[in-house]
C-alpha cells in the first residue's frame, strides 16, 4: 500500500516556486531519499509531507490523508526530525520529552525508554541551552519518534552526531526502525545505499540523482 | 483538549518562571509609568477620573509587553511547528496562551496596583477592594481573549512590536472605558459605586464576545 502518493505537486512561496512537478510514490516500510544542493527544495518537500505548507497545484497523499484538507489526519502517524530541534531551551530534556509526550498522549514511561535509548538518561535533567549540538539531536530523534509514528521525515538527521549516536540511533530511525521514512540528505552514496527510491530535486524540479545536483 | 491545554500552559508558566522575560517587564514598566505620573502630574493623590484613566491606561499598556511576547519562545525556538506537528487543536493552543496571559497579568497587578495607590492614591484603596478585584478579573479575562489572538496573529510577523500595539489597543478601548468607568467611583472619595453594575455587564458582553470570536476564528490563524 502506499504511504506516500505525489502527483505533480507544486509550492511557492510568494512567486518565488519551490516545488514545482515533483511526482513520487513511496510503499508503507520503505525509504525515500530525496537529494539536491542548498535551496533546492528538500526541505520544503518535507515541510508539505508534514502539513506545515500547503501544496499549491498537484496532488499529495500522505498515510491515506489527502493534503491539504486532511491535514489533521497527520500529526498521530508523523514523526519530523528537521533543522529545528523543536526543544525549549529553558526547559530539561525531560521536561521537554514529557511536554511533547503529553501533547501527544503518551505516558511519562515512554519518555524515560527514549532518554535510555538515546544514551541521555543522565544528562536528562539538564537544560537543554547547556547540551552540545549533538546531545540536543539525540533529544530531537527521541521527541520525533515518541508517539511511534509510521512516517519519519528525517532532515539531514545525522547532523552533529558522532559515529556512537549515529549508531545508538539507528534502532529509532535507521532502517532498522522498519517505519516509513523519508531522508533528505546530503550524502548522496549513503542516503542511496539505505533507500529504495530516491528523487533528485534541482531548484525545485525533479532532476537526475547524481553529482550534478551539487553543481 | 483539556489535556493539551493543560500541557502548554505547565510549559509557559515554567518557562516564564525560569527566564523572567514577560511579567518583570510588565511590573517595571507599570511602576515606572505610576512613578512618572506621581512626579509629572506634582500630586501625591489622584481621584476620580484621572485616577482611573492612569490606572487602566498604564495596566493596558503593560499588557501589550506580555502580548507581545506570548509566542516568543515558539517563535525563538521553533515551537510552532511543535505544536502544529501535535494532535491538538488550536482551541487547546487559545485557551493556553488566554491563561499564560491572564496569570502574568495578575501576577503584575498583584504589585502594580498596590504601587498605583502608594504613588497617586491619598487615601488608597480601602474599602474598594472587593470590587476592584472584580473589575480586574474581568478586564484580565478580556485582555486574555483578545491578547491571545493578537498575539497569534503576530507570531510569525517581522514587525510584531509595531503590529501588536497598533491591532492590540483599538480592540482594547471598549475594555479600557467600561474599566475605567466601572473604577472612576471606586476611587473617588465623596461617592460609592452606583453604576458599578452596569459596567461590570458591559465588561462582561466584552469577555463573552471576545472569547467565543478568538475561538472561532483562532482555527485559521498559524496557518501557512
Amino acid at each position: 500500500m502506499a504511504a506516500i502518493e505525489l502527483e505533480r505537486l507544486e509550492r511557492r512561496y510568494g512567486e518565488r516556486v519551490a516545488l514545482a512537478d515533483v511526482s513520487v510514490r513511496l510503499d508503507e516500510g520503505q525509504t525515500l531519499a530525496v537529494l539536491g544542493g542548498n535551496g533546492a527544495g528538500k526541505t520544503t518537500l518535507l515541510r508539505v509531507l508534514a502539513g506545515l505548507l500547503r501544496p499549491h497545484a498537484g496532488r499529495a497523499r500522505v498515510l491515506g490523508a489527502e493534503l491539504p484538507a486532511e491535514r489533521w489526519k497527520l500529526p498521530a502517524q508523523v514523526g519530523y526530525l528537521g533543522h529545528e530541534p523543536l526543544l525549549y531551551r529553558e526547559l530539561s530534556g525531560r521536561e521537554n520529552l514529557r511536554y511533547h509526550a503529553r501533547l501527544h498522549g503518551v505516558g511519562d514511561e515512554r519518555v524515560d525508554e527514549l532518554l535510555a535509548a538515546v544514551g541521555m538518561a543522565q544528562r536528562a535533567d539538564d537544560p537543554v541551552r547547556d547540551l552540545s549540538k549533538g546531545l540536543v539531536q539525540r533529544l530531537a530523534a527521541a521527541r520525533a519518534v515518541l508517539h511511534d509514528p509510521a512516517l519519519l521525515l528525517l532532515d539531514e538527521p545525522r547532523a552533529n552526531l558522532d559515529p556512537a549516536a549515529a549508531e545508538l540511533l539507528e534502532p529509532l530511525i535507521g532502517r532498522a526502525s522498519g517505519r516509513t521514512r523519508v531522508l533528505v540528505s546530503h550524502d548522496v552514496e549513503g542516503a542511496l545505499g539505505e533507500s529504495d527510491v530516491s528523487i533528485g530535486l534541482r531548484d525545485g524540479r525533479p532532476a537526475a540523482v547524481g553529482r550534478e545536483l551539487y553543481r | 483538549m483539556i489535556a493539551g491545554a493543560r500541557a502548554i500552559l505547565r510549559k509557559d508558566l515554567l518557562i516564564e518562571l525560569r527566564t523572567k522575560e514577560s511579567v518583570p517587564a510588565m511590573v517595571l514598566f507599570s511602576v515606572t509609568v505610576y512613578v512618572l505620573f506621581h512626579f509629572g502630574l506634582d500630586r501625591d493623590s489622584l481621584d476620580g477620573e484621572l485616577a482611573s484613566g492612569v490606572l487602566w491606561v498604564t495596566l493596558l499598556l503593560a499588557a501589550v509587553i506580555g502580548v507581545t511576547r506570548l509566542f516568543a519562545a515558539e517563535r525563538e525556538q521553533g515551537g510552532i511547528d511543535g505544536l502544529l506537528l501535535a494532535p491538538v487543536d488550536r482551541t487547546s493552543l487559545f485557551v493556553a496562551k488566554a491563561a499564560a496571559l491572564f496569570v502574568f497579568l495578575t501576577a503584575v497587578e498583584l504589585v502594580a496596583v498596590p504601587a498605583f495607590a502608594l504613588l497617586l492614591l491619598g487615601p488608597g484603596l480601602g474599602g474598594a477592594l472587593p470590587e476592584l478585584f472584580v473589575i480586574l478579573a474581568l478586564a484580565n479575562l478580556g485582555v486574555a481573549a483578545v491578547g491571545a489572538l493578537v498575539a497569534a496573529l503576530a507570531a510569525e510577523t517581522r514587525a510584531r512590536e509595531l503590529i501588536v500595539p497598533l491591532l492590540l489597543l483599538p480592540l482594547l478601548v471598549p475594555l479600557l472605558i467600561a474599566c475605567a468607568q466601572a473604577t472612576e467611583p471606586l476611587l473617588r472619595q465623596d461617592a460609592g459605586p452606583e453604576e458599578l453594575g452596569r459596567w461590570l455587564s458591559l465588561l462582561s458582553l466584552y469577555d463573552v464576545v471576545f472569547v467565543l470570536l478568538s475561538i472561532a476564528v483562532f482555527d485559521f490563524l498559524l496557518e501557512d
